[in-house]
């Protein structure tokens, strides 16, 4: 249920986001799933890879800040309320989502989730069993 | 109107004569009675005998601010402390401001030039003079409050703060002119404009602005807006304080006061004198000042002078606007910053690297101070808020030392360039043409 996530800062300028997607295309590593999070200076790139280790020494090399973060990824059914139920789950739980994003495909919808206790969150849906 | 015709329009070779004997009167009080005066003469080999003529000035060595703290507090007077009867302050890179001693005389020549700077500026007994620089060590308020009391005129010592208060005061005691900054000329166009007073109820003509460099675009915004005639009067502290030098009406260059401060241009790279007419460093000798008399002070400003008489009958020698430092310090919104503050601010905070990069701009006549940082890699968040907490740190911790808040760009690591040597750590944009 937890994944390891790669949190990347960028500098808010043309052409920084590229560097990542080159970088890592260069070294045949697949982006899953990633999401952006920015103030007017900087950003923070969010991303699920395909070799997370490799990405990130990769990345480091290249002189990127990056770092592991924890975070939970659900794979759920593409319905309404099939989210709601999920999000209602930790809020009766008393956990805080710092930030999440989503992608659906089909039949299947997958939700990054970053709660601020991670423990809790993985007890409280492992009860309620959700994979 | 003419403040000191004797002074201000004496020819070439009267003045010229008035300088020499001042001069040579300066260097034999200086070497009697100032001890890093009279070591730096003698190592240069220089005997007050040497000096019969203004032009024997370039025997002699320069002085720097940086010999003005070396010898903080009082290291740098030719008076002794019981003829002192005035101390003004201007602040310093690392703490330590520099620190200058007024003798009862050197408040009276101070007073003498700045009632010249009014006077050019039109100004006479009838006029109601506001006085909104800060009064205490800064040389601003009390310096403008004497130039003020000496012409005669009613002053209002206001000083800073309060702009409500200021407005009133003005509007109530129907002041006629006005010191302050040109930021602050500004700034309080803008709350008149807000007040929704009419401005047929001030009686406000003159402004009396300086302390801060400013350009012919936000002089002419000043006079449009506040509808009032604005003139840079200039000074220095270590020098004497505002009224060193001063427009005219036709505002063609800085009149400076060289009777009692005596200007050269010099190359700032090898301290050589630069013929007539030459962009360079600006120097000056305070001819008659008992306290803390400087000789061959470097200002670090670049600029030109001119020698030709003016159409206003001066005969005063004119500075043109001041192209730039030849040293870092910056001047922004009126503070003084050294990119060294900077740095020794960052290198105490263990969360960022000590390399930064600063961009001084001006976005609709505000100073903007930018400062590129880096985040060390293990400080680096995985949150915006995280991220905004350190750069609101690193902006506290800045004020608190600098006294005027930057704006904080974090940056990715290794982005700042590493210079060999020197480290280019500014770029100064704004442009005072």
């Amino acid at each position: 249920m937890t994944t390891k996530q790669l949190s990347i800062f960028l500098e808010n300028k043309t052409g920084r986001l590229n560097d990542v997607a080159k970088i890592l295309s260069e070294s045949s590593i697949n982006m899953k799933a990633f999401s952006i999070a920015d103030n007017t200076d900087f950003g923070i790139l969010r991303v699920l890879v395909s070799d997370t280790d490799k990405a990130y020494q990769i990345l480091k090399q290249n002189g990127f800040a990056v770092k592991f973060t924890d975070v939970i990824t659900l794979h759920i059914s593409n319905t309404p309320g099939s989210l709601y139920s999920i999000l209602d789950l930790l809020a009766t739980a008393n956990i805080y989502i710092e930030y999440m994003y989503a992608f659906s495909e089909g039949e299947q919808a997958s939700v990054v989730i970053r709660p601020d206790n991670l423990e809790e969150a993985v007890k409280v849906l492992k009860q309620n069993n959700i994979q | 109107m003419i403040w000191n015709q004797a002074a201000e329009c004496m020819s070439r070779e009267e003045k010229r004569r008035l300088q020499s004997q001042r001069l040579k009167e300066l260097v034999a009080r200086v070497y009697a009675n100032c001890e890093p005066y009279r070591k730096r003469m003698q190592e240069a080999g220089v005997t007050p005998d040497d000096i019969q003529s203004i032009d024997d000035i370039a025997k002699l060595p320069f002085t720097s601010k940086k010999d003005l703290r070396d010898y903080y507090p009082w290291g740098m007077l030719s008076a002794p402390l019981s003829d002192i009867v005035r101390i003004h302050a201007s602040s310093g890179t690392t703490g330590k401001p520099i620190v200058a001693g007024y003798t009862a005389n050197d408040l009276k020549i101070w007073e003498e030039v700045g009632a010249r700077c009014l006077a050019a500026f039109g100004m006479d007994k009838n006029d109601v003079f506001h006085v909104s620089y800060g009064y205490g060590l800064f040389t601003g308020g009390l310096g403008a409050h004497g130039a003020g009391q000496n012409l005669g005129a009613t002053v209002i010592p206001m000083s800073v703060g309060n702009t409500e208060k200021q407005l009133l005061m003005m509007h109530d005691l129907g002041a006629t002119a006005i010191a302050c900054t040109p930021s602050y000329a500004l700034y309080l166009t803008e709350a008149l404009e807000k007040s929704g007073i009419p401005r047929e109820e001030f009686k406000l003509r003159v402004g009396v602005l300086g302390a801060e460099p400013w350009t012919e675009a936000m002089r002419k915004e000043i006079e449009q807006r506040l509808q009032i005639k604005a003139y840079d009067i200039y000074g220095l502290t270590e020098i004497i304080g505002p009224g060193v030098g001063h427009e005219c009406e036709f505002q063609c260059g800085t009149h400076l006061h060289d009777d009692h401060f005596y200007p050269e241009i010099i190359d700032p790279e090898t301290g050589e004198v630069l013929p007539e007419g030459s962009t360079g460093e600006l120097v000056f000798t305070t001819l008659t000042k008992e306290g803390m008399p400087l000789i061959r002070f470097r200002t670090r400003d670049l600029t030109r002078l001119v020698y030709e008489k003016c159409q206003c009958g001066r005969t005063t020698v004119r500075m043109e606007k001041i192209l730039g430092r030849s040293d870092d310090m910056l001047i922004i919104r009126g503070v003084n910053v050294f990119p060294s503050q900077v740095e020794a601010v960052l290198c105490e905070m263990e969360e960022v690297e000590p390399h930064f990069f600063i961009t001084v701009d001006r976005v609709n006549n505000t100073d903007t101070f930018d400062i590129q940082v880096e985040v060390k890699e293990q400080f680096y968040t995985d949150d915006i808020k995280g991220m905004v907490k350190l750069q609101k740190k690193v902006v506290a911790k800045l004020q608190s030392v600098i006294g005027i808040s930057p704006n904080i760009i974090l940056s990715e690591p290794r982005s700042i360039e590493r210079s060999q040597g020197k480290a280019k750590r500014v770029l100064d944009k704004r442009k005072f043409q």
